[in-house]
């Protein structure tokens, strides 16, 4: 059961064939079975899975009118708050902390009848791109465990590639979405900014922050998709416009007709050989389900990088001056004759890791007086070029598309130490955040040198979602045709799993 | 090639309340350059005449009608707390004691 689509638990769970108690308890005991090797939760809450699971069949048993995915298990990223239930953001500043309050993603979860598992490993406060910034300890790729799932939202999709759960959320600032996604050969997409509320999300960057789901086929994607958006007055950047139908979009799957932009600046130099390769094959396929393909230009994403960097760690450094050890989380250094300053000062120490400190520094630099007009004024004015070059090229074409990420997964440790190489790995996901359109990103098979999973990303204007879903389930049916298999199923076996 | 000095990071880390061990110091200030120098390209493009944007909507004031809704408890809200008293929370000294 824990191998089927989150379409096919749902139709199983319609039709009486299953409960979903028997459901969740089957991927509670996947993750007891292998997430020792994978480490993608930091909150397995086997008790109240089991009760809203039990509360759904109940539901059901009366003949309630539910949600398409009511009954199916789901991994949520430990950014977003949910009451009562340990939250940390994977800082250990937030360790024991159990939020007063629901996020509005979560009581959209809750509402729809999706049981909610556990909490996600993930880069501290989503700040990084590996899952070894956790103060948690890392998540390991269950394609390979000696290598990263990608970040920040590793464990979540570290949880949906190794079936310990069929669905999962994350956030995506910079490409926290689509990379793991891309590195452990599952679907992630990252809604337009302002699609899926931010209310209960912890905030790193809150102009390029938005959660998002995860799943193991395009449909399933949008499933979640359809249930976590909509419009939210407790966030004021929420967009008050239906969702865009995102099922439907991945039920059609037509791309003929379709014009595909390929943006010249996302591939080639710097781009691993195999996932180059496997980029320009789908790209034959596209066409040859009837899509034109063009090459547009889009000349300041040779900034983005930058722009980005300072955009983000400047943010970060006034959104995380909330961590003051007064009203929650931790506080150390509280002895008699303690200064407020003092105590704020220890704790922060303690509690925040080392690339937090080091983007709240370069945020700090970024803003201080004398060099604003330099760092971050500079960086505002490339992000006006970057949705500048967008509109040019969505003139040109419906959809544009990269490959997700320069690489397949690296190695835990291997560029832990080097920041300017982590950050270079999310050079084809922030364009999107930066314009605040929304990106997919989906599996376009294994690159040769290395048998590990190749994302193929796909990019839309703000509020026009549906056309990833349109053009990535037309390639991902024709690829599985092709494969004759999924991805997933060329994964190694976990130990431990039955 | 940019660079900040450990007197700098340590100047920086106190705007920033964090408390930074020497370590810490003088691992950041050798990092910096090399992060400096990439993110300074955001001044190699004519940026004359280009508007800032903070962000990505057209941002207006967002109003709600003035309707009292429930609220945190000051259970709920003081759940928390590192240290609380009389159903307040309880901070270190913040003004000192001639002032």
């Amino acid at each position: 059961m824990i191998n089927k689509t989150a379409a096919q638990m749902a139709e199983a769970l319609a039709k009486g064939e299953t409960t979903s108690v028997e459901l969740t308890q089957a991927h509670l005991d996947r993750i007891a079975a292998v997430d020792g090797q994978v480490k993608a939760f930091l909150h397995v809450d086997t008790e109240g899975a089991l009760a809203q699971a039990k509360d759904v069949d109940a539901r059901r048993a009366k003949g309630e009118n539910l949600s398409p995915i009511a009954g199916i298990p789901l991994a949520l990223k430990d950014v977003l708050v949910q009451k009562g239930v340990p939250t940390t953001a994977g800082s250990k500043i937030l360790q024991g902390w159990h939020p007063p309050y629901d996020s509005t993603v979560v009581s959209k979860l809750k509402s729809a009848g999706v049981v909610i598992m556990g909490k996600t490993n993930m880069d501290e406060f989503a700040m990084g791109s590996s899952t070894e910034n956790s103060g948690y300890g890392p998540t390991f790729n269950p394609w390979d465990l000696t290598r990263t799932p990608g970040g920040s939202s590793g464990g979540s999709a570290a949880a949906v590639s190794s079936f310990q759960a069929p669905l999962a959320i994350g956030s995506d600032t910079g490409g926290s979405i689509r990379q793991p996604a891309a590195l452990t050969g599952i679907v992630g997409v990252r809604p337009t900014y302002g699609a899926v509320s931010r209310f209960g999300l912890i905030a790193y960057s809150s102009s390029l922050d938005q959660a998002g789901p995860f799943g193991r086929t395009v449909l399933d994607t949008a499933l979640l998709h359809e249930v976590m958006a909509g419009h939210d007055p407790k966030d004021a950047t929420s967009i008050n416009a239906p969702v865009p139908a995102v099922v439907a979009a991945a039920k059609s799957g037509d791309v003929k007709g379709m014009k595909i932009g390929v943006i010249k600046q996302l591939q080639g130099e710097g781009y691993q050989k195999g996932v180059q390769t496997r980029f320009d094959e789908s790209l034959q396929v596209l066409a040859s389900l009837g899509a034109e393909i063009v090459e547009v230009d889009c000349p300041s994403f040779e900034y983005a990088l930058a722009a980005y960097y300072l955009i983000a760690p400047s943010e970060c450094s006034s959104n995380l001056a909330r961590f003051d050890a007064m009203r929650y989380g931790l506080r150390t250094g509280d002895v008699d004759g303690a200064s407020a300053e003092a105590v704020m000062s220890a704790t922060r120490d303690a509690g925040f890791g080392r690339e937090v400190k080091r983007r709240i520094i370069l945020g700090t630099y970024a803003l201080s007086s004398g060099y604003y007009d330099a760092y971050y004024g500079s960086a505002q004015k490339i992000r006006t070029l970057i949705i500048q070059d967008y509109a040019k090229a969505f003139a040109q074409a419906d959809v544009l598309v990269s490959p997700t990420a320069p690489t397949t997964a690296y190695k835990i440790g291997e560029k832990v130490d080097d920041p300017m190489a982590m950050y270079l790995g999310d050079v084809a996901t922030i364009p999107v955040n930066l314009a605040g359109i929304c990106g997919m990103s989906l599996p376009a098979g294994l690159a040769d040198e290395d048998n590990l999973p190749v994302g193929f990303q796909i990019m839309a204007p703000a509020m026009q979602d549906q056309r990833l879903y349109q053009a990535g389930a037309a390639l991902e049916a024709a690829l599985l045709s092709k494969w004759g298999a999924p991805i997933l199923s060329k994964a190694p076996e976990l130990k431990g799993a039955k | 090639m940019s660079s900040l000095s450990r007197d700098d990071v340590a100047k920086l880390a106190g705007l920033a309340r964090i408390e930074m061990t020497e370590a810490e110091l003088v691992e950041l200030s050798s990092q910096f350059g090399l992060i400096l120098d990439a993110v300074a390209r955001v001044q190699e493009m004519d940026l004359s005449g280009v508007k800032a944007t903070s962000h990505p909507q057209p941002l207006e004031n967002v109003a709600r009608p003035d309707v009292v809704h429930p609220s945190l408890s000051p259970e709920d809200a003081l759940s928390g707390a590192p240290a609380q008293e009389d159903s307040r929370f309880r901070v270190p000294q913040i003004l000192g004691e001639a002032e």
